[in-house]
C-alpha cells in the first residue's frame, strides 16, 4: 500500500486531471499540487489510527435493493430533454468524432 | 390589511382567512428584493412574473371558494441546485449556465402543491462546494448584517435571502454544513434533516451519501413546518426512508423538562471565545427550562474533517463526471470527443470544483483507493459509533455551529484548509446521517450573529425541535 505521508506531486496531479478529463495548464497544476498536499497532510493523523478491526461505512442508512414493478411509467419528454443539449441530430445527442480521425 | 406578516405560519393564516391577498404578500417580498438585492446578490434569478401569476391564481381560487394548499401564498426562495422545470438551474456554475431542467425536484413540486410561491433561485458556492458563497460564477453573496463579510456557504444565498427579508423561508442543501453554517452566520434558523427524510430527487448531486435538503427560516416553528412539509417517502429517491413523519410543529413548544442534553467534553478547540460563551449560556438556559446537562465524549470527532474531505470529493468526482458537454450545459468545441470533454470541463468549472474533482479522483485511483478512500470510510464508522455511545447517555447534543462569526471576503478563499475548518462542527452529522439544526443565539465579535447547534440521532427531529424551540423561547422568541 502506498504511503499516504509521501506528498502528492505535480505529475500525480497532471495524471489525475487527465483521468478526470480536465485540461489544466502547468501553472494551475503547480498551484493545485501545493494546495492539495496541505489537505492530504492532515491524513497523517488518520494513518496513526489502528483501523484494522473497523468495517468501512459507505451509507448512513442501511441500504436495500429498491425494486418496482416492471411496467411502463411516464418519463421525461424526449424533445424537451434533447433541446437542452449543445448539439443533436435525428433525435440523438451529437458529439465530435470518437474514432477514425483522418488527421 | 397594510402590515405584511413575516412568518410562514402567519402568512398562510392571513391568506387563508382572506385578511390579506397572496398578491400583496408577493409584491411586498419582490419589492424588498428589488430594493436591496443589487447589494446582497442573494438571487441568481428572480422569477417575479411567475410569482405574481401564481399569487393571482391563489387569490382567484380563494375568491371563488375553492380549497387552497395549507401554505398558500407563502413566498419561498430555492437554492439554485434544486431543479425547477423550465426555470434556469445553474448551481452557480458556468458549465450549467442557461440550463432549464425538464422536471421539478420533489421538494419543489411538493411545496408548490401546498401553495407556496417561488420568488427565485438563490446563489451558492459552485455545486455547493464552499463555506462562503465566494466560489460562485455569478459573484459572491453579501451578509445582510455586514456587507463586507461573507454569508457563509454553500447555501449563502438562501440564508441571506431570509436574513434580508427577501422571503420568509428558503430551501438549501447541506452536505457538510451548507445549511447550518450560513444560518449561523446570517442569524437565521437552518435545519439539516436526517439523511433519507427528505427526497433528494432533483437536487443536483454533490456527495450523494451526505447531501440533504432543508429549510432556512426566521423562527423555529417555521423551520419545523417546512421540514415537515418536505419530509416523507419518495419512490424517486432510492435512499428515501419509507416511514411516516411525526408532527414537528407541536414539538417546538413542548418544552425540555426531563430531557438530557449532551455537552461534549473533548470537542476540537478553535471556536472564538464569544461563540463558546453563547454556547455556555444556551446550556444554562436549557437547565433553567428543566433539562439535565450530561457530559459525553466523541473521541473520533477531530478526524471527521479529514475523512470528509476525502469522501465528499470522491463522490463529487464521480457525480460531476456527467458535465461533459454532451447532454446539457455548455460545450467548448474541439476536434475529437476526448479533447472536447477536457476543454469543456476546464472552461466550465471553477477552481474549487477542479480541486475537489482532482483530490476525489486521486483518492479513488488505482493504488490509492485503500490508503485514502477505504480508510476514510472506516473513520466514518468510528464517528457513527461515537455518536451511538453518546446517544445512549443523552437525547440531543449541543455544540457551536460555526467556530467563528461571519468573516471578511477574501479571508480564506485561497487557503482550502482554513476554509474547510469552518465545517469542523457540522461535518460529523452528515457522516453519521443524523439530524441537526442551527438556532441563532446572541451575538459574537463585531456584534455579528452566533448560532448554537442542536444535534440529534437519525430521525431524532422531534427532540431536536423541542430543544431548538426552548432555545428560542429562552431569548423571548416566538
Amino acid at each position: 500500500m502506498p504511503d499516504t505521508g509521501s506528498s502528492i506531486t505535480p505529475a500525480d496531479v497532471a495524471k489525475v486531471a487527465r483521468l478526470a478529463r480536465l485540461d489544466i495548464d502547468d501553472a494551475h497544476i503547480d498551484h493545485f499540487t501545493e494546495q492539495l498536499a496541505k489537505v492530504l497532510q492532515h491524513f497523517q493523523d488518520v494513518d496513526a489510527l489502528d483501523l484494522s478491526a473497523v468495517e468501512p461505512m459507505t451509507q448512513a442508512y442501511p441500504l436495500v435493493n429498491v425494486l418496482r414493478e416492471d411496467v411502463v411509467q411516464p418519463c421525461l419528454d424526449r424533445q424537451e430533454v434533447l433541446s437542452a443539449a449543445p448539439d443533436t441530430e435525428d433525435g440523438r445527442f451529437r458529439v465530435p468524432p470518437i474514432i477514425g480521425l483522418t488527421e | 390589511m397594510s402590515e405584511i406578516p413575516r412568518t410562514v405560519v402567519d402568512i398562510a393564516d392571513a391568506v387563508a382567512t382572506k385578511q390579506i391577498k397572496a398578491r400583496e404578500v408577493v409584491d411586498h417580498y419582490l419589492a424588498q428584493i428589488e430594493a436591496r438585492d443589487g447589494e446582497i446578490n442573494a438571487f441568481n434569478i428572480v422569477t417575479a412574473d411567475h410569482a405574481r401569476a401564481q399569487a393571482d391564481a391563489i387569490d382567484a381560487a380563494l375568491a371563488s371558494g375553492e380549497k387552497v394548499g395549507a401554505l398558500a401564498g407563502v413566498p419561498v426562495a430555492l437554492k439554485d441546485n434544486l431543479c425547477t422545470h423550465g426555470v434556469p438551474t445553474t448551481c452557480s456554475s458556468k458549465i450549467l449556465e442557461g440550463w432549464k431542467p425538464p422536471y421539478d425536484a420533489t421538494v419543489v413540486s411538493t411545496l408548490r402543491g401546498l401553495g407556496t410561491i417561488s420568488v427565485g433561485k438563490t446563489n451558492l458556492d459552485e455545486f455547493a462546494m464552499g463555506s462562503s458563497t465566494e466560489n460562485s460564477a455569478f459573484g459572491p453573496t453579501r451578509n445582510p448584517h455586514d456587507t463586507s463579510r461573507v454569508p457563509g456557504g454553500s447555501s449563502g444565498g438562501s440564508a441571506a435571502a431570509v436574513a434580508a427579508g427577501f422571503a420568509p423561508v428558503s430551501l438549501g442543501s447541506d452536505t457538510g454544513g451548507s445549511i447550518r453554517q450560513p444560518a449561523a452566520l446570517c442569524g437565521v434558523v437552518g435545519v439539516k434533516p436526517t439523511y433519507g427524510l427528505v427526497s433528494r430527487y432533483g437536487l443536483v448531486a454533490f456527495a450523494s451519501s451526505l447531501d440533504q435538503i432543508g429549510p432556512f427560516a426566521t423562527t423555529v416553528t417555521d423551520a419545523a413546518v417546512i421540514t415537515h412539509a418536505i419530509a416523507g417517502y419518495d419512490p424517486m429517491d432510492s435512499t428515501s426512508i419509507p416511514k411516516d413523519v411525526p408532527d414537528f410543529r407541536s414539538a417546538v413548544s413542548a418544552g425540555v423538562a426531563g430531557m438530557r442534553i449532551g455537552r461534549v467534553t473533548d470537542l476540537p478547540e478553535g471556536a472564538e471565545p464569544e461563540v463558546t460563551q453563547r454556547l455556555d449560556e444556551a446550556f444554562i438556559a436549557l437547565e433553567k427550562a428543566g433539562a439535565t446537562i450530561v457530559d459525553v465524549q466523541l473521541p473520533s470527532f477531530s478526524y471527521a474533517l479529514t475523512a470528509y474531505y476525502l469522501i465528499a470529493p470522491a463522490e463529487a468526482s464521480s457525480n460531476l463526471a456527467r458535465y461533459d458537454g454532451v447532454r446539457y450545459g455548455m460545450r467548448q468545441q474541439a476536434s475529437d470527443v476526448n479533447a472536447m470533454y477536457g476543454v469543456t470541463r476546464a472552461a466550465g468549472f471553477g477552481d474549487e470544483v477542479k480541486r475537489r474533482i482532482i483530490i476525489g479522483t486521486y483518492a479513488l485511483s488505482a493504488g490509492y483507493f485503500d490508503a485514502y478512500y477505504g480508510k476514510a470510510l472506516k473513520v466514518r464508522r468510528l464517528i457513527a459509533q461515537d455518536f451511538d455511545r453518546a446517544y445512549s447517555q443523552c437525547d440531543v447534543i449541543m455544540m457551536p455551529t460555526s467556530p467563528m462569526v461571519a468573516f471578511p471576503f477574501g479571508d480564506k478563499v485561497d487557503d482550502p484548509m482554513s476554509m474547510y475548518l469552518c465545517d469542523i462542527y457540522t461535518i460529523p452529522t452528515n457522516l453519521a446521517g443524523h439530524a441537526a439544526v442551527s438556532v441563532p443565539f446572541g451575538t459574537g465579535a463585531a456584534g455579528l450573529p452566533v448560532g448554537v447547534q442542536v444535534l440529534a440521532p437519525a430521525l431524532g427531529e422531534v427532540p431536536m425541535f423541542k430543544v431548538a424551540g426552548a432555545l428560542e423561547a429562552a431569548q423571548g422568541g416566538k
